[in-house]
């Protein structure tokens, strides 16, 4: 089923408490190359077909006032991905 | 980066500094300009304008705190370990023993990004406790919220509800109480405030301060990022050009696994003897930290700010000093101690980085690299800010909101319609600020550390300090903001009266005060009226109860545009009982027990939940306040519970009688039949007031038949009025003779359905 997939970042400048401790976890376990770690989320929109521009643009909407919350969270990328 | 320093400062003494935009007045300003000899440099002004804001000087209520202070007697001190001004208060409970407590408020965050706002509420106030060398061990929330069917109340109330059990329930602290209420004047600022507990041995007591030079300065906890920038970005768009960083954020994120490590770092580091003192990290960032750290020392600090541990490497030495990053904390330690602090830090995997030293001179010197960016005494920014005494006018509208009054506008009263009446009860006590609050307590963990004697639907929270004694707190919070509107100075009194009453009421002895006073702008002479006024009456009420205030928290401009809030003095009452298993639980259990109603209903609906909900009518004068009658009262609950003699108690206060036998009934399943028509004959009034009138000084109380005769005696013997209103029964009914007979269920569903609807 054609999807469109929303990726969503916490602010840049704001403290990530889960990438925090994943970063410390892989410290621990000898991954010392790494420096740091954010982790964001991936949302998945199905749609029965090939989503339109409008409906793409919508979503873009969507991403910024309902999925995310624009205070503390970036939309990074709102894209189609076909099968 | 171009830095500012104090060389350039002198270079170019005449250039144009952003202090309107960082909120500072033109003679603050100018006064800086003078303590300084010079123009402050940025990172200066940076300091400065957050620490004489009003958040942080209590500029504008100052005069009026000092009350608290001064209306005391020696006899109310004796408890006291530690007074006002320091992070929190702290009362001798016995026993080798103390607590240390506080509320706090964090409104406006809460409305920005409820959930995080509301969590670094608790985090705060959590590390404010952990300074005085206290183990937190519970917490509670007072919160306001607009009215209950307003779209964007939805989106506060879970996103503070969730971010208080969120940070709450990961730090294993037990939510013993708090208040939900719901208001249109909170819509646009709602109010979150949060109160938390430690315990502690009076030997284990700390201040935050440095007072011996050579003590090195240490930053420990989380990175600095730039959380909560607000004004400072004024600074950081001026030092960059046009295409620098964007607007910081002004919200701040909370970690509590990290402030659970802290708690328990920063216990062991005290334990342990390798620190002086230790102070949180909270508004204002460093520049709180450090310049408070040596003025209550008396002495002054040399900092390198480029060894503050950053989250992010292009904040400004600016943003670094005014960053107000959670889970931060920074420690005054001797040199011969810092193996052993650095020992402790590491095994919990804190990082931390020694900032600089404490110096004998009394000047604050920061450094960025080779560059002094700071140089100013210390108790000029944190200590010896302005002082306002702003003008202050009784608002216009009072008096013609006294005269309406629910005896002039001659309100509908049900009391020869009994169906009327019985609707108008059901109607009341499942309204949304009387209705069941466990939708919102329940996602709170109330017993974690196995600690907790009383908790919702308790009328005061009640937790063990001693599992050796059983010796416990008992805490209860009050405040009532309809009452303030119509008169501040005794609705200040009602918010204490009723707090006492509460912690009375489950068998301990009142202590101690704390207060958070949330009121509209200072700078509006009526707001400022209604300050004067709430703090007055407080000072006096505490003076007359004789317990004292041990410290608070003001929060001034909560307005929705030009329209403030009710006033809204959060009133804390902290008790102590010798033992939490003699404590006196707040509904009926047992049948065949006598139901006394202690005090004196008088017709006083002006205010109340009646006129509010059945008549949506706000006017008139609060019920009257008599203290010496409280205390009395208090007395005799103190004295019947150390007999034995009470099987339970609980306050009447908002929607009165209705509500009390409503909760009596609800707490744990057991019916009763009840009269009224006594109330009405000896007090003279009708079934309306007896039934809903909020007169102060009443407690309902149930009592097994043998211990009848010595507990009327007792009343007696104190003089406080006492009448038999009815017995409890296993009928599984709450009958009120010549008005309903209700089946248990007829009252819980109403009871417990309305916040789920509203929000589930």
């Amino acid at each position: 089923m054609p999807k469109i997939i929303v990726q969503v970042m916490p602010k840049q400048d704001l403290l990530d408490p889960q990438g925090k401790a994943v970063a410390r976890a892989l410290e621990r376990s000898g991954h010392q190359a790494i420096k740091a770690v954010r982790i964001g989320k991936r949302i998945e929109l199905y749609y029965a077909t090939t989503p339109t521009d409008a409906q793409l643009q919508e979503a873009q909407k969507i991403a910024e006032n309902f999925l995310s919350n624009g205070v503390i969270e970036d939309v990074v990328e709102v894209f189609i991905e076909q099968d | 980066m171009i830095i500012d320093t104090v060389k350039q400062s002198k270079i170019e003494p005449d250039k144009d500094q952003p202090f309107a935009a960082l909120g500072l007045k033109e003679e603050e300003y100018d006064s800086i300009r003078e303590i300084l000899g010079r123009r402050p440099t940025s990172s200066e002004l940076a300091m400065y304008s957050v620490m004489w804001s009003e958040h942080c000087s209590y500029k504008s209520s100052k005069i009026y705190l000092r009350q608290f202070g001064e209306k005391v007697t020696p006899e109310m001190k004796k408890h006291l370990l530690v007074g006002m001004g320091e992070n929190a208060g702290v009362v001798d409970i016995g026993e080798g023993l103390a607590v240390t407590f506080k509320v706090e408020s964090h409104n406006h965050p809460s409305y920005i990004e409820p959930f995080q706002g509301a969590a670094t509420g608790i985090g705060g106030i959590v590390r404010d406790i952990l300074t005085m060398g206290a183990r937190p061990i519970a917490v509670m929330d007072q919160l306001r919220f607009g009215a209950p069917e307003h779209p964007d109340t939805a989106r506060v109330v879970h996103g503070v509800v969730d971010g208080i059990s969120f940070y709450g329930n990961c730090l294993g602290l037990p939510n013993i109480g708090g208040e939900t209420v719901f208001d249109k004047v909170y819509q646009g600022n709602p109010l979150v405030n949060a109160l938390s507990i430690g315990a502690l041995k009076h030997e284990d007591l700390k201040l935050a301060k440095a007072d011996k030079a050579g003590d090195l300065v240490i930053l420990f906890g989380a990175r600095t990022g730039a959380d909560g920038i607000g004004g400072v970005s004024v600074l950081a768009s001026e030092t960059f050009d046009a295409d620098g960083p964007s607007r910081r954020p002004a919200v701040q994120v909370g970690d509590p696994f990290a402030e659970k490590v802290l708690i328990e770092c920063c216990l062991e580091l005290f334990a342990a003897g390798c620190v002086s003192g230790i102070q949180d990290l909270g508004g204002a960032g460093i520049s709180c930290a450090t310049s408070e750290l040596a003025s209550n020392g008396g002495k002054g600090m040399k900092v390198q700010l480029k060894k503050v541990l950053l989250r992010d490497e292009s904040l400004t030495p600016e943003e670094i000093l005014m960053s107000e990053s959670q889970e931060r904390m920074m420690a005054i330690v001797p040199k011969k101690h810092l193996r052993a602090f650095k020992k402790i830090v590491n095994r919990h995997e804190v990082e931390y980085s020694v900032l600089g030293k404490v110096i004998r001179k009394d000047r604050l010197l920061i450094n960025w690299g080779k560059e002094e960016i700071v140089n100013v005494p210390p108790r000029t920014v944190a200590h010896d800010g302005p002082v306002y005494e702003r003008p202050v006018r009784k608002p216009k509208w009072q008096k013609s909101l006294n005269e309406d009054s629910v005896q002039s506008r001659g309100l509908y009263r049900a009391n020869e319609n009994s169906t009327d009446l019985a609707s108008q009860f059901v109607q009341i006590v499942s309204s949304p600020n009387q209705a069941d609050k466990s939708y919102v307590t329940d996602q709170y963990d109330r017993y974690v550390g196995g600690n907790t004697a009383l908790a919702y639907p308790d009328g005061a929270g009640m937790i063990r300090v001693s599992e050796v004694s059983g010796l416990g707190v008992a805490l209860a919070t009050d405040a009532n903001g309809r009452y303030c509107q119509l008169d501040p100075y005794q609705g200040a009194q009602l918010a204490l009266a009723e707090a006492y009453r509460n912690v009375a009421t489950s068998g301990a002895k009142p202590l101690a005060v704390t207060n958070c006073l949330n009121f509209g702008s200072p700078e509006n002479p009526e707001v400022m009226w209604q300050f004067k006024q709430a703090t007055t009456g407080l000072a006096d009420a505490c003076l007359a109860l004789e317990i004292p205030v041990t410290g608070g928290n003001v929060s001034f401009y909560n307005q929705t545009g030009d329209t403030a809030i009710y006033p809204t003095p959060v009133v804390g009452v902290l008790g102590v009982i010798d033992d939490v298993a003699r404590r006196i639980p707040s509904g009926w259990q047992d049948e065949g027990n006598n139901i006394y109603l202690l005090g004196v209903t008088k017709d006083e609906l002006d205010g109340s939940v009646w006129a509010e909900v059945v008549h949506d009518h706000l006017g008139g004068l609060p019920p009257t306040v008599n203290l010496s009658h409280e205390k009395a009262l208090a007395e005799l609950l103190h004295g019947a519970s150390l007999q034995g003699l009470i099987a339970s108690a609980t306050d009447l206060s908002e929607a009165g009688l209705a509500q009390a036998l409503t909760e009596s009934v609800l707490r744990f399943n057991m019916g009763a039949r009840v009269w009224i028509t006594e109330i009405c004959e000896r007090d003279a009034v009708d079934k309306t007031a007896a039934l809903f009138s909020e007169s102060t000084g009443r407690v309902l109380v149930s009592v097994g038949r043998e211990d009848d005769v010595k507990f009327v005696g007792l009343c007696d013997a104190r003089s406080i009025p006492v009448l038999r209103i009815g017995v409890t029964d296993n009928t599984g009914e709450l009958e009120i003779q010549d008005l309903a007979t209700w089946k248990i269920d007829e009252l819980r569903t109403p009871w417990k359905a309305t916040l789920p609807e509203l929000f589930g």
